[in-house]
Order: C-alpha cells, then sequence, then structure tokens
C-alpha cells in the first residue's frame, strides 16, 4: 500500500459533527496526555518529530513554537486555512471530514505556547468549511474543550473563524494577519517575524492546516515513532492533491519519501485515455512545471531544492500531451496578475508584461527579443518582491524554460516563418 | 438584519471590518455595499471612509456594484481547464445570452470567472452564491441553470 492514513484515518468515518463520535475514535486523547506534560516538553516532542510546516514553505515547527514559549506578553495562534493555491483542497478536506482533529491540534499548540485567544482565518469561498468549523468550535466549546479552563485545567483558549473575501495573497502569513485586523492584506517587511510581532503587534504562532493536524498523532504516539515514518530529508504523512489528466483526481496521503511517478501512476491511475504525459505541475500555479523523465523524484521539499523551489503544499497537476505548455504558463500568469497585492512594483507591473509576452507566444507572434525580455522579467520578479507571491509566481516560466527550451525555440521559429 | 445589527454583531470592532462588509453583503439580494453604507461603516468604527474603501476594492468578493440575485462564478484555473472538454463559461454565456462580466436584464444572474474553487478532485467546477457545483457535464449545467429559474434550486 502506497497510501498511510494519519491524518485521514477519521475521514468518513463520523460526520465531522459528532463530538462523541470523534473521542469514540480515540480523539483528544492527545490532548489530555498534553495537559500532563510541560510546555517544553512538549515541543522537545515536537523537535524529535522533525515536523516542518505543511503550508509550502517546510520550516521546523519546533523552532517557531520555542520562539514563542520565551515570549512572556499576550500571544496570539492563528491557522492559515486560505487554501487559494490553485491544484489544492486538502485543507477543506481536513476541515470538513474531520474538524475536530484541528481543533485538537491547535488547543495543544495553544497550550504549549500559552496563547489564550486563537484565529482560524478561512478563506470566503469555503462556506461548507466556514460553517462546520463554527458549529464544532460551538459544541468543543460547550463540551469544554475549547473556552475556559478546558478540560478542568487552568488553561483557556478562545477559537473564533474569520473570512476571507477573496485574496489569495492573504494566505501569505503578513497578508493574513493583516486582514485578520480588518486591512487590505498587503504583506509586511521581515524582520521582525510573527512569533515577535504578529496580529495587533503581539506574538503570533501561525500554522497551516495540515501542520496543527500533526500535533494530535504526535502528541500521542511520540515525536521518535513519528520520526521513524518518511525519509531522510522529510518525515511524517503528506496529503497530495492530485488533479489535471488523471483518471483517479483526488486526496492522498502517502510518506514522504514516495516518488511522483508512484502516486500518478499507482494512485492515480495514469493519464485519463492513457495520452502520454507532456508534464506535471508541483505545488499548483507557484510551483515549477516538469517534464516526465524527472517524475521519478521524491515529494520532499528537500528535494526541490534543485529547482529554487519547494514542493508546496501537495497540489500534483498533471497535465498530457493535448495541451499548450504556454496557453498552462499564460493561465497561471493571468492568476498572478489578478492576485498581485500590489504593493511591490516588480510585481504589480512585471506581470502585467509577463502576461502580454506570454500572450504573444501563444499567438506564435513571439520573437527572440520577447523571449529573453520573458526571461529577464521572470528574474526580477522573483528576486525582488517583499512575500511569496512575487518570489514564487514566475516559477513556471523559469522551469519551463530551464526544462521546455525546445518548446519555446520552436514557437519563435514558426512565428518566422510565417 | 439591517446595518446597526450588524455593526452590533461586531461590536462595533474595527478589525471586523470584512466581516461587516461580507455579513452586509449577504442580507441583500443584489450583493452589494453603498457609499452610504460605506461612510456609515466608517463613522461607527471610527475609521476613514478612505480605509473602507481601500477594503472594498482589495477584495474581490466585495462589490459597490449592483449585482444578479444569483452570483454564478466559474473557476479559471489550470486544474479545472484540464477537464473541461465543453467550456463551462461559453456554455453559461450562451445559454443565458450574456457575457462574462455581465448582469442579465432580469438582474437573476451574473456570470463571472473565480480563481481555484478548491474543488479540482472534481473538475471542472462552479459556484452559485455559496453553492459549489462540481463534476459539470454541458447538460448538468443547463439543467442547474433551469432549476435555479424554476425556482427548485436557490
Amino acid at each position: 500500500m502506497l497510501e498511510k492514513r494519519i491524518l485521514t484515518q477519521r475521514f468518513n468515518k463520523y460526520d465531522g459533527l459528532s463530538i462523541r463520535q470523534y473521542i469514540d475514535l480515540d480523539g483528544f486523547k492527545a490532548l489530555e496526555k498534553a495537559f500532563s506534560m510541560s510546555s517544553q516538553q512538549i515541543i522537545e516532542e515536537i523537535k524529535l518529530s522533525q515536523l516542518t510546516g505543511r503550508g509550502g514553505a517546510g520550516f521546523p515547527t519546533y523552532i517557531k513554537m520555542q520562539a514563542m514559549l520565551n515570549e512572556t506578553r499576550d500571544k496570539y495562534l492563528v491557522c492559515n486555512a486560505d487554501e487559494g493555491e490553485p491544484g489544492h483542497f486538502k485543507d477543506r478536506h481536513l476541515i470538513e471530514k474531520d474538524p475536530y482533529q484541528l481543533i485538537e491540534g491547535m488547543v495543544i499548540s495553544a497550550y504549549a505556547v500559552g496563547a489564550n485567544k486563537g484565529y482560524i482565518y478561512v478563506r470566503g469561498e469555503y462556506n461548507n468549511a466556514i460553517q462546520q468549523l463554527e458549529k464544532t468550535i460551538k459544541i468543543a466549546t460547550t463540551k469544554g474543550y475549547l473556552g475556559n479552563h478546558i478540560c478542568d485545567s487552568d488553561f483557556s483558549f478562545e477559537l473564533v473563524v474569520r473570512r476571507g473575501a477573496g485574496a489569495y495573497v492573504c494566505g501569505e502569513e503578513f497578508a493574513l494577519m493583516e486582514s485578520i485586523e480588518g486591512k487590505p492584506g498587503r504583506t509586511r517587511v521581515k524582520p521582525p517575524f510573527p512569533t515577535e510581532k504578529g496580529i495587533f503587534d503581539y506574538p503570533t504562532l501561525i500554522n497551516n492546516v495540515e501542520t496543527f493536524c500533526n500535533l494530535p498523532t504526535i502528541i500521542e504516539h511520540g515525536g521518535e515513532h513519528y520520526s521513524t515514518i518518511g525519509s531522510n530529508h522529510a518525515k511524517g504523512t503528506k496529503l497530495i492533491c492530485l488533479s489535471g489528466n488523471v483518471k483517479h483526481k483526488g486526496l492522498y496521503e502517502v510518506p514522504y519519501g514516495t516518488s511522483i511517478n508512484d502516486v500518478i501512476s499507482e494512485l492515480g491511475g495514469g493519464t485519463a485515455n492513457d495520452i502520454p504525459i507532456q508534464m506535471v505541475q508541483i505545488g499548483g500555479a507557484c510551483g515549477p512545471i516538469i517534464p516526465p523523465r524527472l517524475l521519478n523524484m521524491d515529494i520532499d521539499n528537500e528535494a526541490f531544492e534543485i529547482f529554487d523551489a519547494k514542493m508546496g503544499a501537495g497540489a500534483i497537476i498533471v497535465i498530457d500531451e493535448n495541451y499548450d505548455l504556454f496557453e498552462i504558463v499564460l493561465r497561471n500568469m493571468q492568476f498572478f496578475l489578478h492576485e498581485s497585492c500590489g504593493k511591490c512594483a516588480p510585481c504589480r507591473e512585471g506581470h502585467i508584461q509577463i502576461v502580454k509576452l506570454l500572450q504573444k507566444f501563444v499567438n506564435y507572434q513571439a520573437t527572440h527579443k520577447d523571449y529573453v525580455s520573458l526571461q529577464s522579467l521572470a528574474e526580477v520578479i522573483h528576486t525582488t518582491t517583499l512575500c511569496g507571491l512575487g518570489q514564487t509566481s514566475p516559477t513556471s516560466v523559469i522551469s519551463t524554460m530551464t526544462y521546455f527550451k525546445e518548446a519555446y525555440d520552436k514557437r519563435i521559429n514558426q512565428q518566422n516563418k510565417e | 438584519m439591517n446595518l446597526q445589527k450588524i455593526l452590533e454583531k461586531h461590536a462595533f470592532q474595527k478589525d471586523h471590518l470584512i466581516e461587516i462588509l461580507i455579513d452586509l453583503q449577504n442580507e441583500k439580494t443584489y450583493k452589494f455595499v453603498t457609499e452610504e453604507e460605506v461612510s456609515l461603516i466608517a463613522d461607527a468604527l471610527k475609521v476613514p471612509v478612505s480605509h473602507v474603501c481601500g477594503v472594498m476594492s482589495f477584495y474581490t468578493l466585495l462589490s459597490f456594484d449592483e449585482r444578479g440575485k444569483y452570483i454564478i462564478q466559474v473557476c479559471k484555473d489550470v486544474p479545472c481547464y484540464l477537464n473541461d472538454d465543453f467550456n463551462v463559461l461559453t456554455t453559461i454565456e450562451k445559454a443565458l445570452d450574456i457575457s462574462c462580466g455581465d448582469t442579465s436584464k432580469d438582474q437573476f444572474f451574473t456570470l463571472e470567472q473565480t480563481a481555484c474553487l478548491g474543488c479540482c478532485d472534481e473538475a471542472p467546477a462552479m459556484r452559485i452564491n455559496n453553492k459549489v457545483y462540481t463534476k459539470l457535464t454541458k447538460a448538468k449545467v443547463l439543467r442547474i441553470l433551469e432549476e435555479y429559474k424554476e425556482g427548485i434550486l436557490c
């Protein structure tokens, strides 16, 4: 079996609302155990587990928690559920199918770092997830798993849902915090990092939904046990969002170390109609587009550093030979043109020009000069913008220029002949 | 719920501005916020009118323009594009005789494109107000539109 179901173990085993059924499925066991441990002991377990952030950046979770623990002011906890990266749907599934697991993970984190208020920021488009969370938070509060004196302890933690209003950039941590403060989602300059100066300038621990969902299993079974799952680079499991031209699209949970090829062929059943794979985009619109010969690579974050890009949050988008490479890259860049917050000039203006250049490639009107302009624009946006949006948005351009250079050359030559 | 009640629900807290605007818009049949309401909100939260306008224009789901009773949003991103073999957008444009971005004359439907709806596992997808419809086929799209017109879906 390629799949290893830990975070998704309760999926479809209960309705996602009944707290009684969640408890019957061993829910809140980890929380009770956590309350018998000290903050430092919990963080030590997270350190042993080698858990890294599942939102795309892959930063070690314990470092953020330790930094929070050292702070003495009021502290906040934030769950980033602004899942807007095209090709991702894992956080929506985690919230809709097992919301109590997320709540449990958040309460454990809050207890460990000493935060008494938390926010879950959900994108406005996820109406079902928002309703599910509002209902389950209410139930969990009534049953004493949230609110004052949780499980009869001295610890209190209030959790509220905040809705986004249609802005992809709010998935970036500082843009998200600006949005929670009721402002347009424009990022801040780092440092200071959120653990020093986050929401309302207070220390804030912000993690992705999937990262928080890993905490109950780590605390329940121990960090050392968790670290036996996975590869040399990365530990634990990863939720993979498989989409595009595959037979069985869907959400799969696999241990790190699994190859992209195995996910596509064994879990996805290969391409629909058995048309050969032309390319695969990894990590959503901001991720690299790679040719089939590279698909033997692991899904690990570190294995992707050769692209100066990360695995992202787990999307694998399979594209077969029926589709035009330039049409795909153009759609990606149109997305970023619309979603740029406008704060950094290279991102705000650069995407307008990149889209114009790519339209020339799509329409067989591009010249070698356009190629050079496209290349330098992509590099400038990648290196000179403040937040992850601009830093990663040109990845599909840069990666296709690396791996599909002949497609660009061919398109330019076809123009010359006409 | 009128504006005053919404403001009270959010205890006049300025960090709730986006929540207030979403709640206000959802209350209305034609899903929009007026300039007068922006001024009232700014006064109530003790923030400049320009701040409220800045938030209104930043977020895609908020609108100053009156729209249709039902807002159809078709996903335009790659995973849906790869599974859209009949063109969801043009199918709706033809069926309703409107272009993308427009509202029908009877103000029943507005047609828009949207960024990824997080339903790539069931692509192609669209959203009508708060409901998401997936695994679309041409027949399914036409049937959904008919059922809205007949009041079976709402």
